[in-house]
């Protein structure tokens, strides 16, 4: 292998390790090193107890389970669509998974911490995935990457506009719930939602591995694909449905969240090269890390006040994007 | 392996027109077999054709000997390697994890890469003179290399047939010359090759035998000196040409008249 893989692989690993623990002992108020020890040990007073293992740990782990998922999405949409700018949320299917779950929301068809959530979402999302891709088909034959994006942006927004429209008509409309939704927020996370969001990705993330080596050979191309021996629509198909479902699995509980799938796979391949049977676990655990990291800055950089995260995200997320697109527009 | 088409007939969704129409080919194992004919004749869609990659309207088409239809694409992949007319990197990547993809259909999804796989990637890479391209990127290739890598990928295939779709397209005369020659040490080897190209002259020097299309049907079928005759290359390219023995090589020379 070109680039050595062990070695960044380890330090995303380790990272991402750190970047938990600081996560479970910062916050709006952090503990002490002793008190973080303490409670390790399982001391503490009742009420420490209570923050870190009913609210700090869980909306970890969400933020792992979300940030891996979301980074894993995205590294498997810029191998279908050979294009490093395709990204759950700038495709659109973020957006629509988010309206599917803010729809059975407001028709009272499922409660915040319901098993059932993440299918609404996911059916959001295919009903993006949908207009996404026939927009950008009916402009021509062969899909062009830019126009596909651009309709996932314009889709995208549009699905903002039906959540907007939806939570003002709903019972109880507070803007904070709206933007929750629009920029996301990890804040709702508890054992419960964690398992919920744990049992869509991680199996989902398993099949995705298992398709490594046909996304090697699908980002080189459709035609040299299939002439390589790949079932190029199945393989499209089951790797489109699952991301998707990943990434509606994660948006269901915390909301939109951009430019994690962006970042992190092209930060990754940067590292360790194009190669899927690393970019893909590498790419969720170093998303894990990411959003873990842009969690504490949430709940942390305006203390008391929390920043929705999806603002961090895209304060990282939208310079990349630039750079991205305008080195693409010149090749 | 002998490869075989029978009144092959395809169409392109929303075309009036076929693109193939009653196309038969007999290529015979280990014979190098050009396909000629004008831009739009349905040289690729042949190609796309005996790949399985277009859907028939009728007729059918076996690769040894068993239909097309009863090959998975894996198993098609183990025996027949296809180098496209064209491919674009979107992604960097090496030389040899490009050419290391031709080992695709012999893996599993989670096997990995044996000696045996290592051994036919190097072997291909040597036989294309690309070894010293080999921890290159794709980007930074001229377009002889890249096209010479691209064969390189379809032989770590360790194809029984290749087929190309103009793969000398745009090439300087030493790549080109290259590549024919590989292609005929392939063949003299005993892989069947299938050769799209534009070049008549080329095709006379180093196929076996030739078919020449027009208008998605056959016009002419045969040795060099049977389908390169001046009536026929004027009805089908709608220009007139001028066919003399080559002095250097003895086979037929096509030069347009002006």
């Amino acid at each position: 292998m070109r680039r050595g893989v062990l070695l960044p692989g380890a330090l995303l690993g380790l990272g991402t390790v750190v970047v938990a623990i600081l996560a479970v002992r910062f916050g709006s108020s952090p503990f002490s090193n002793a008190q973080f020890l303490e409670l390790l040990s399982g001391g503490g007073s009742e009420w420490d107890r209570y923050v870190l293992w009913e609210i700090r740990v869980p909306r970890m782990l969400m933020g792992i389970l979300v940030g891996g998922g979301l980074a894993l999405a995205g590294a498997v949409f810029q191998a279908l669509l050979r294009n490093p700018l395709a990204e759950p949320y700038i495709l659109g299917i973020s957006g629509g998974a988010a309206a599917g779950a803010v729809g059975v929301l407001a028709l009272g068809l499922a409660s915040v911490t319901s098993w059932f959530l993440p299918a609404a979402a996911f059916g959001g999302a295919l009903i993006a995935i949908a207009l996404v891709f026939g927009v950008a088909s009916s402009a021509d034959r062969r899909l062009d990457v830019r126009v596909l994006l651009l309709s996932g942006v314009v889709v995208g927004a549009f699905f903002s506009a039906c959540i907007a429209l939806i939570l003002a008509l709903s019972d109880a409309p507070t803007m904070r719930e709206a933007i929750l939704w629009m920029m996301g927020s990890l804040s709702g996370a508890s054992w419960r939602t964690v398992a919920i969001v744990a049992a869509y990705t991680l199996p989902a993330a398993l099949l995705l591995l298992t398709l490594a080596r046909s996304l090697n050979v699908m980002a080189i191309g459709e035609e040299t694909a299939s002439y390589l021996g790949t079932e190029v629509e199945q393989t499209k198909r089951v790797a489109y449905g699952v991301a998707s479902l990943i990434a509606a699995a994660g948006v269901a509980f915390s909301g939109v969240i951009g430019f994690v799938g962006l970042v992190v796979p092209h930060t990754v391949r940067l590292l360790t090269g194009p190669d899927h049977r690393t970019l893909l676990p590498l790419s969720f655990v170093a998303g894990a890390g990411f959003l873990v990291l842009a969690d504490l800055g949430a709940r942390t950089l305006l203390s008391p006040t929390e920043i929705p995260i999806g603002v961090i995200t895209a304060f990282v997320g939208v310079p990349f994007f630039l750079i991205l697109l305008r080195r693409s527009l010149r090749a | 392996m002998k490869l075989s088409a029978t009144s092959v007939t395809a169409r392109y969704p929303g075309q009036s027109v076929p693109a193939l129409d009653g196309v038969s080919m007999e290529v015979p194992s280990g014979t190098l077999y050009a396909v000629l004919g004008p831009n739009g004749s349905g040289k690729s869609t042949l190609m796309k054709a005996m790949l399985g990659t277009v859907p028939l309207v009728s007729g059918a088409i076996a690769i040894d000997g068993r239909p097309l239809g009863e090959w998975t694409r894996k198993e098609l992949a183990r025996k027949v390697g296809a180098v496209g007319q064209q491919e674009a990197v979107a992604f960097p990547i090496t030389v040899r994890e490009l050419v290391a993809m031709g080992r695709y259909p012999h893996l599993g999804p989670l096997r990995p890469v044996r000696p045996e796989d290592r051994r036919a990637i190097d072997a291909a890479l040597e036989r294309c003179d690309a070894i010293r391209l080999a921890d290159r990127e794709v980007g930074t290739l001229s377009g002889g290399e890249f096209q010479r890598v691209r064969v390189a990928r379809a032989l770590a295939q360790e194809p029984r047939a290749l087929i190309l779709d103009e793969p000398t397209a745009s090439l300087d005369i030493r790549h080109e010359m290259e590549i024919l020659r590989l292609l005929r040490r392939s063949a003299d080897e005993g892989i069947t090759v299938l050769l799209i190209t534009h070049h008549l002259n080329l095709a006379a020097r180093f196929a076996d035998r030739l078919l020449l299309m027009s208008c998605g049907q056959v016009a002419a079928e045969g040795s060099a000196e049977e389908v390169l005759v001046e009536e026929t290359l004027e009805r089908v390219y709608g220009w007139p040409v001028s066919v003399r023995a080559d002095p250097e090589t003895g086979t037929p020379r096509i030069t347009p008249k002006s």
